[in-house]
């Protein structure tokens, strides 16, 4: 997982062997076509690995025949699986997800409709977990280091965990207990003002930024034993430009890959979050539709949540590549 | 295997996790059958109530008391999350072992699956699981196993790669044993307890993920429950009685940390194991007023105040680490001067302190070591005080320093030119173009070719050779008054070895530098430079000019001069060695370090430490001996007790 500076070396590119970049390019583009392909699929395949008629199971065993025919044929049930795929892709591409079970409205309404109120509480989390996790993580690092501050790092280190075992949904719900129920401070449900986005905010944010501060700190404490660190001390570059010029930057490539994962499973937690702050995003949809299988606006939403990891991945591979060239070329 | 296991209770957090462990497996037997009635009971009069003395944790909407539903429901919590957990590991010990059974290509397919299906959060996966296995116990059992399986199945490929490659498991193939065979009686053993800790793990997790589905209501049913359905219904009668739902939370949160922390103790238990926990005890940070550690050097060396022209002035220099047993002191009291434009050498065998001398002169020992000595001037600033800003600026343009291993002493994330520049804008104040024309300039000085190109270039882009150059160039970006050069070509190719000193020579000659040349060369030093300080033991036993080596008078120079192969040496002959082993820094004898290794050595020499005095036979030179110059037993036969194979 790590990418580690005091690994061999990469063996020296040679002019004319093309542009590294371009090559880098490429590769991630496949890549990401390549999980694409396996995304969509999933979610096709999903109604149709279901044991038994999901129609039927949907409907409920007491809906006559005629309409458990009728929603099949809707559905396109009926038709040869590869006719179904080719369509199915075809409407992914016109921007047709289908029509809602439940609600009868064009299902990229329901995405559209909810999508940004998902997207702004994984983005704020993001942050503020990212704010608060790379300054702690620095300052963590250059206060452990070889050996000093033993009782800090025992008392972060096990801080740490125990904050990241914590779920985002537990902490949620301690929070609108503590804040919403017992103070009256803050909102604990909706997205009607600001303060309401504090507590889910803070719930999504807590547990990712304890773990990235836990790798920066291990990174940089890594890190500022290099030969490099040594040359920029030679050097005798303040300690602010020798922690944060020399050291970060090949601290947090580390960070960054894992902060990737977390990026992603953050877009994940918002569905935990967003239950227990009745937050109108696609995390309270998608609950709602696998309850009532509605498996149109299931199959989308699955969809929208596995192609915001994969985007999210593919931008934290652009940002190590820039960050630290020698990824890009390093593997082939 | 047992002893290292019990060794985690030792710790203070995996004892306390351990017990809170045990409370939990306790529970999960005794919970149902102790308060499984009390659970069911139904009090509609007082539905919904707060914490009272009867209900500590208040009632639900049947008045049901919640403290002894959550103590129930931990068998039921605890039974699916140890069945996620089976299922996950074993889909994914059939995942990640499918590449060592089935060979190359199918292997492949297989991995790049797993690799596709760890790119997705855990919770869509389940999400995906519970959508095609309905929603219930059973679906969320499969969704949460077959969720976790694919992180599993990559450490169980990463495990299985590791111990394949090792030499055993190819004699078995040689010895043609079929590969599932091999997978069970030689990987998997070896395997078995990593994947057991990340099963502890992994315990914990589909704990908490359970009460997530459950939460979610796509978990347990009612009127079944476990902790998460618990919190659906507490969460659900939030404001009314927030007990309801904090109980079976802190419950989650207590077993699912248990779980958690028993397996990362055990890992760090286990991973701690061989590897050699690093010196414990505190570490003292170097501090210039810092009384001497042990008692005054045996030996005060005998040199007279530095005179004018001297660039770097060093007395009594000493170096101790906190060590088990006390302070180890690789450098006990080691004195000298440089001049200005004077090349100076110090050589002796590896860990006899001379690298670290060459770290202690330029201020750049790691701070667990303490850095004492009387005097430690370079160009009259006293490196001994902290270090003020106007200091620093003077380090940085007057010292130039360069490492042994240029592979890894320019920072891979920066651009070359970038690297040398900041010196000139930190030190200098040039603007940042400024700096960056003069980088160019003096990557051309140190004879890199195209340099303006080159220095857009990362280190990964350069060769050994130049990048040592680069870090020459740095030196040179200030006006250096004296280079510290620690081992500068140990790490490179004979034929770029040659450039490197020649530059050092060259800009040496061009600009009246001072040198210190580290080296464990004596060849290397006599040639390059004007004088050389012997050391062993972490003291200087000979300071003599390079042009009088082969008229050295210590019994351990002339050793490290014998031993330098030349034109007239046979080579049928086995090359000479100095017999014995260098001194640990940790363990040094009284009396004269090189005793035990020196063919002149008498009582005297073992009982007495021979102070680094002025030669009288030799002006201007320094020897530590009681026997300087005497001849050497006619044949140098190597006593046997004296050899001890390294």
């Amino acid at each position: 997982m790590t990418v580690s500076v005091s690994a061999p070396p990469p063996p020296e590119v040679r002019r004319g062997e093309g542009n590294p970049w371009l090559r880098f390019g490429a590769r991630r583009l496949a890549r990401l076509l390549v999980s694409l392909l396996v995304l969509v699929t999933a979610s096709f395949a999903m109604i149709h690995l279901i044991p038994g008629d999901p129609v039927r199971g949907a409907l409920g065993p007491t809906a006559p025949a005629e309409l458990v025919a009728a929603r099949r044929q809707a559905l396109g049930l009926d038709d040869p699986l590869l006719t179904q795929y080719a369509r199915y892709l075809q409407g992914l591409l016109t921007g047709d997800l289908g029509t809602s079970l439940s609600s009868q409205l064009p299902v990229s309404d329901v995405v559209a409709q909810r999508l940004p109120a998902t997207l702004q509480l994984a983005v704020l989390a993001f942050l503020a977990a990212v704010l608060v996790a790379i300054p702690l993580g620095v300052a963590m690092g250059v206060l452990t280091r070889r050996g000093h501050g033993r009782r800090t790092e025992l008392a972060f280190t096990t801080g740490s965990i125990v904050v990241a075992t914590v779920p985002d949904f537990l902490i949620g719900v301690g929070l609108v207990s503590v804040f919403g129920v017992g103070l009256g401070w803050l909102p604990g449900a909706g997205n009607d003002t600001a303060a309401a986005y504090v507590l889910p905010v803070i719930a999504l944010a807590v547990g990712p930024a304890a773990i990235l501060a836990r790798i920066v700190r291990v990174e940089m404490v890594r890190v500022l034993e290099a030969d490099f660190v040594r040359t920029a001390r030679a050097k005798r570059l303040p300690a602010r430009t020798i922690h944060l010029g020399h050291a970060l930057p090949n601290a947090v490539t580390a960070a960054l890959t894992l902060g990737g994962l977390l990026l992603g499973a953050m877009v994940a937690g918002t569905v935990l979050v967003e239950n227990v702050f009745a937050w109108p995003g696609l995390g309270s949809t998608i609950v709602q539709s696998i309850l009532t299988k509605d498996y149109p606006v299931v199959q989308a939403i699955v969809l929208v949540y596995g192609l915001g990891v994969l985007l999210v991945n593919t931008a934290v591979d652009i940002a190590i590549a820039l960050l630290d060239p020698r990824s890009t070329i390093r593997e082939d | 295997m047992p002893h290292r296991w019990s060794r985690v209770a030792r710790s203070p957090l995996g004892l306390v996790a351990t017990a809170l462990l045990v409370a939990v497996a306790a529970l999960a037997a005794l919970g149902p059958v102790l308060w499984g009635d009390a659970a069911e009971a139904v009090d509609t009069g007082n539905i919904l109530a707060g914490p009272s003395a009867a209900h500590w944790a208040g009632t639900d909407n049947l008045g049901r008391d919640i403290l002894a539903r959550v103590l129930v429901a931990s068998r039921l919590s605890v039974v699916l999350a140890l069945l996620a957990v089976a299922i996950a590991v074993v889909v994914g010990l059939l995942l990640g072992t499918a590449p060592f059974l089935l060979g190359r290509r199918a292997g492949r397919l297989v991995s790049a699956a797993v690799n596709t299906a760890v790119a997705f959060p855990g919770l869509l996966l389940a999400l995906f699981f519970a959508v095609v296995f309905g929603v219930g116990e059973t679906g969320a059992v499969l969704a949460i196993g077959l969720a976790g399986a694919p992180a599993f199945a990559r450490l169980v490929h990463t495990l299985v790669s590791g111990v394949a490659a090792r030499d055993f498991v190819a004699a078995a193939r040689v010895a043609g044993v079929g590969r599932a065979r091999i997978l069970v009686r030689h990987v998997l053993p070896n395997i078995a307890e990593p994947l057991v800790v990340n099963a502890t793990i992994g315990a914990g997790s589909a704990l908490l993920s359970f009460a997530g589905l459950s939460f979610l209501g796509l978990g347990v049913q009612s009127p079944s429950f476990d902790w998460g359905r618990l919190l659906y219904d507490g969460a659900a009668a939030l404001y009314l009685n927030p007990a309801a739902a904090l109980a079976p939370g802190a419950a989650v949160l207590l077993a699912g940390l248990a779980f958690n922390l028993v397996g990362e103790s055990v890992a760090k238990g286990l991973g701690i194991e061989g590897l050699g926990v690093a010196a414990a005890g505190r570490w003292v940070v170097p501090g210039g007023a810092a009384a001497p550690a042990t008692a005054p050097d045996p030996a005060p060396a005998e040199v007279g105040e530095p005179a004018d022209d001297v660039v770097l002035g060093v007395r009594d220099l000493a170096v101790s680490f906190p060590g088990p047993s006390g302070p180890v002191r690789p450098v006990r009291g080691v004195s000298f001067d440089v001049r200005r434009g004077e090349a100076v050498g110090i050589v002796g065998e590896s860990g006899c302190g001379k690298s670290l001398t060459a770290l202690a002169v330029t201020r750049l020992v790691d701070d667990d070591a303490r850095v004492e000595a009387t005097r430690l001037h370079l160009l009259g600033t006293d490196l001994r005080a902290a270090q003020t800003t106007a200091d620093r600026r003077m380090l940085g343009t007057a010292l130039a320093v360069v490492f042994q291993d240029p592979m890894t002493s320019l920072n891979p994330a920066h651009r070359i030119g970038a690297q040398l520049a900041e010196v000139a804008t930190h030190h200098q104040g040039m603007t940042r173009g400024r700096a960056a024309a003069r980088a160019v300039d003096r990557l051309d000085a140190v004879r890199i070719p195209d340099p303006g190109e080159r220095a857009r270039q990362y280190p990964h882009e350069f060769s050994g050779g130049m990048r040592q150059r680069a870090m020459i160039g740095m030196g040179l970006m200030g006006t250096p008054a004296l280079i510290v050069a620690d081992e500068p070509t140990t790490a490179l190719d004979v034929t770029v070895q040659r450039q490197v000193l020649d530059l050092l020579s060259d800009v040496r000659a061009s600009d009246a530098v001072a040198l210190l040349l580290i080296s464990h060369d004596v060849a290397v030093v006599g040639e390059v430079c004007d004088r050389v300080l012997v050391m062993y033991a972490g003291r200087i036993v000979e300071d003599l000019p390079a042009a009088e080596l082969a008229g050295a008078r210590h019994p351990y120079t002339r050793a490290l001069v014998d031993a330098v192969p030349d034109m007239d040496t046979d080579l049928d002959e086995p090359l000479a060695t100095i017999p014995g082993r260098p001194v640990d820094p940790a363990d040094v004898p009284a009396g004269c370090a090189y005793a035990a290794r020196c063919p002149l050595a008498d009582a005297r020499c073992r009982g007495e430490d021979p102070p680094l005095r002025a030669d009288p036979h030799a002006p201007g030179r320094r020897v530590a001996c009681w026997h300087a110059g005497e001849p050497l037993p006619p044949s140098r036969v190597v006593r046997a007790d004296l050899v001890q194979s390294p």
